[in-house]
């Protein structure tokens, strides 16, 4: 076999540090080796070409490229392989970027290293195979977790390019945070007058299939082929015969039940639709509330409704919804601003959060629109803004910025002055942060125009005195303790990846941070893609993000499923798991190892044996660590093949010595 | 307001000292103002918590360990308990305070008397004796008729008692102030 060795300086990424030209040099001497040279950026255009040109005039059968990290640029350095007319999968990586020049600044060490890991690339290189993908058929329908405003345009946008959608949401209609706003930033437009049509479109559209009040129990399959099994929760409505028409409603002696939608600011009835638009608009019944199913006795609802829709004895249901692909668009919630002793922990009814104040400007809210404190009812005329409550703040493991809070709150200050002329507003801030288009602008307007008066400083404790909360914190910019007598006090919580968003990326098999988002690809180059193939991020589900980044990201993640469509056929990675059948003994350990069900079991001249589905099979190797034939081996990752890396890495050992 | 000539006074030894003695890292102050707030004290200091990080941060070492503050804070932990950054602000400044002293400063001549009086106190009978402590620390000050309208009040309870009540062993205790000062010369 002739092997070349082409050892990058990565400009001086790599060269500052390891002697690259005595890399090269060392690696003419190893076995296998016809070729060996240095080049200043492997993946550059020349550098490719200089590749391509010695494989052809030498007449090598594989090649090393010693550079960085086989996740930036090992598909690069495959495809160029490739077009020297060899098999991409002749062809190893040795990371000496990552795993060397940028840790350690011991140039003579780095070299040695350097050139033990291209020493470890040809001997595995020496045993590869040449590999061949297979091409299999995709289900070109798509499904969506969650239907706030990022998975209402993803849905929208899939359905308008021709594909079949099915969106999942786990509440009884979709809307998502938006559709608890009254007004949004920085125009100060009806939040649901330009969420509603969007919300109908999805109620209408003929290629959108809506699962309400629903949730993902499980997924399995792979790209292009995903079964996922969705739990219809019960709603003890039949929502094929409900109206909408709000009788059970009006009628429900049960009026004082919690109410999610309002924040819990308000009461519902135990049977409700949460709010006027309500996408799809059917009642659904909160057990917790309905005294027919805490004392059997009641039945009010099912008596007045005009088509007989309710219904007691409703269980959960269990589809399987088979798709292509997958968009998780799960949202946020507020953290548990409770940590908060100092702000009244929740002891304090004159102290609500930005999502509830949210609701009480709403006119569709509890309060009718009405600024009211929760306490005694009364309209309040000071009211003050503390920004930062759950964001940068390490002290309660939130050391992100949440970033809207900032844009919210001028918001809710201006909204306030509109509400209540002469009433005064307190903004305690940290730092103002507002990039965007006419942002800073409208956090301007609110000092200027509305005279929201901005006090750059943290809150240190919040307490009632004589009807008032009084709020004690600093202007550091004066240098001073302030005070502030305050009727009414609004948290500006911050966001965390919404309840549940961690179990749903297990089985998602996707990465999570430790706050609940959902990792992306990459953070800059892949910002919908995740580490799984086939399933894609939109919204605050991979990161908080206002409503014009949400729908963005919504409608980019839609693109990445359509361009994934747009091919018939996918070609799997053909880096599989294969099985020697003379060394099988068929006890089918590897099947139960197999995290992706990806072995069947076989029959072959009577014996039992294991077959790997090679459009299934990740690649993952548990199956080759388990198999104590050692039947079962990853290709190119053969056991043989790690123990001449071994091999080579001791040789370089005893040499020294 | 004096301009800070960072170029000039940046006084990174005194920064790299404060955060040894301290164990804290200065850098991780974002300046939000938390410890200020919140600070029982500001009310007598010269310059506010939040702002004596500020100083540290900058390296300003003349003008911390000059300061009044450093002396009258009372070490009640509200800005370490309240840093979103869970700095110890409170040990902070008692490393100042300690650094100010060893430095020979004593901008609060009556805190810094009234310690001392305590400690001398306490390394001679193992425990505060009341009435020594008393004399000690109008020797040092002059200030006879500080919190003499006490007296009517605590007399007839026993407090202040002619003579002192020493521990069974104050040499024990006596021994702890001699190690302290071989510590402190090492």
């Amino acid at each position: 076999m002739k092997i070349g060795v082409f050892v990058c300086h990565c400009g001086s990424n790599i060269a500052g540090t390891v002697d690259v030209v005595q890399v090269a040099e060392a690696a003419k001497s190893m076995p296998e080796v016809a070729f060996a040279k240095d080049t200043m950026y492997a993946c550059s255009e020349p550098g490719q070409q200089g590749i391509i040109d010695a494989i052809k005039e030498m007449g090598l059968d594989g090649a090393v490229v010693a550079s960085c990290t086989p996740r930036m640029h090992g598909s690069t350095f495959m495809r160029t392989v490739a077009r020297a007319g060899l098999n991409p999968y002749m062809f190893e990586m040795a990371n000496i970027r990552e795993h060397v020049s940028w840790i350690g600044k011991d140039k003579v060490a780095n070299t040695r290293k350097a050139i033990d890991l291209v020493r470890m690339a040809v001997a595995k290189l020496a045993q590869n195979k040449p590999l061949y993908s297979q091409s299999f058929s995709i289900n070109k329908r798509v499904m969506i977790i969650g239907g706030g405003v990022a998975g209402i345009q993803a849905a929208l946008d899939c359905a308008d390019g021709g594909l079949q959608v099915v969106l999942v949401e786990k509440t009884t209609t979709i809307g998502g945070k938006m559709a608890k706003l009254d007004k949004t930033f920085p125009t100060v437009d009806c939040s649901s007058c330009i969420l509603g049509p969007r919300m109908v479109d999805v109620a209408q559209h003929p290629n959108i299939t809506l699962h309400a009040s629903a949730e993902v129990d499980e997924v399995f399959g792979y790209v292009g082929n995903y079964q996922v099994e969705v739990r219809k929760k019960a709603t003890y409505v039949n929502w094929k015969t409900c109206t909408g028409c709000g009788a059970c409603m009006e009628k429900c002696p049960s009026k004082k039940s919690k109410d999610p939608f309002n924040e819990l600011i308000g009461t519902t009835t135990a049977i409700n639709i949460p709010f006027p638009q309500a996408i799809p608009k059917r009642a659904s019944i909160d057990r917790d509330s309905c005294i027919k199913f805490k004392t059997g006795k009641c039945g009010i609802c099912a008596k007045v409704c005009p088509t007989k829709a309710i219904d007691y004895d409703q269980q959960d249901e269990m589809i399987t919804e088979e798709v292509g692909a997958i968009i998780a668009a799960t949202g946020f919630d507020l953290m548990d601003w409770h940590v908060y002793g100092q702000y009244g922990a929740g002891r304090y009814p004159d102290v609500i959060t930005s999502l509830q104040y949210e609701r009480m400007l709403s006119a569709s809210g509890p309060t009718g629109g009405h600024i009211k404190r929760p306490s005694d009812k009364k309209e309040p005329k000071t009211i003050v803004f503390i920004q930062c409550v759950g964001s940068r703040d390490k002290s309660v493991g939130r050391p992100y910025c949440t970033g809207f809070c900032c844009m919210y709150t001028a918001k809710q200050a201006i909204l306030t002055k509109d509400h209540i002329p002469d009433s005064e507003s307190y903004v305690f801030y940290m730092d103002i942060r507002a990039p965007g288009k006419m942002y800073d602008e409208f956090t301007r307007r609110a000092m200027e125009e509305y005279g929201a008066k901005y006090i750059r400083g943290r809150v240190s404790m919040v307490y009632p005195q004589d009807g008032k909360m009084i709020v004690r914190g600093v202007d550091t910019l004066a240098g001073a303790q302030v005070e502030v007598e305050a009727d009414l006090v609004v948290l500006a919580v911050g966001a965390e990846g919404a309840a549940g968003s961690a179990q749903l990326a297990e089985k998602l098999r996707i990465s999570y941070d430790s706050y609940g988002f959902f990792m992306e690809g990459h953070p800059k180059l892949k910002p919908v893609e995740t580490n799984t193939a086939g399933v894609y991020l939109a919204g605050c589900a991979q990161g908080p993000k206002d409503i014009p980044s949400s729908v963005a990201q919504g409608s980019a993640a839609a693109a990445k499923v359509l361009s994934l469509f747009s091919k018939d056929q996918l070609q799997s990675d053909p880096q599989v798991s294969k099985v020697d059948l003379k060394r099988c003994v068929g006890c089918m350990k590897c099947a139960i190892t197999c995290p992706f069900g990806a072995i069947k079991e076989t029959e072959v001249r009577g014996e039992i044996k294991a077959q790997v589905i090679e459009t299934i099979c990740q690649g993952c190797g548990i199956c080759t660590s388990t198999c104590r034939q050692g039947a079962i081996q990853l290709q190119n990752f053969t056991d043989n093949q790690i123990l001449a890396e071994v091999n080579a890495l001791l040789s370089s050992e005893t040499e020294e010595a | 307001m004096n301009v800070i000539a960072l170029s000039h006074s940046q006084d990174r030894d005194f920064i790299a000292q404060v955060e040894k003695e301290s164990g804290q890292n200065v850098s991780l102050c974002y300046q939000c103002g938390n410890c200020t707030a919140g600070c029982p004290y500001t009310f007598v200091y010269d310059i506010p918590v939040h702002q004596m990080m500020r100083l540290l941060q900058a390296g300003q070492k003349e003008a911390l360990l000059s300061c009044r503050s450093v002396w009258l804070c009372a070490t009640c932990q509200s800005c370490t308990t309240r840093c979103p950054n869970n700095i110890d602000v409170a040990h902070i400044v008692d490393v100042l305070r300690h650094m100010a002293r060893r430095e020979g400063y004593s901008t609060e001549y009556g805190v810094k008397s009234f310690v001392d009086s305590f400690l001398e106190s306490v390394e001679k009978n193992g425990r505060a004796f009341e009435m020594g402590l008393l004399l000690r620390f109008i020797g040092k000050t002059g200030r006879f008729w500080t919190d003499v309208d006490l007296a009517p009040k605590i007399l007839p309870k026993g407090k202040l008692s002619p003579l002192p009540h020493k521990v069974k062993n104050p040499e024990a205790i006596a021994k702890i102030f001699e190690r302290f000062r071989q510590e402190c010369q090492k």
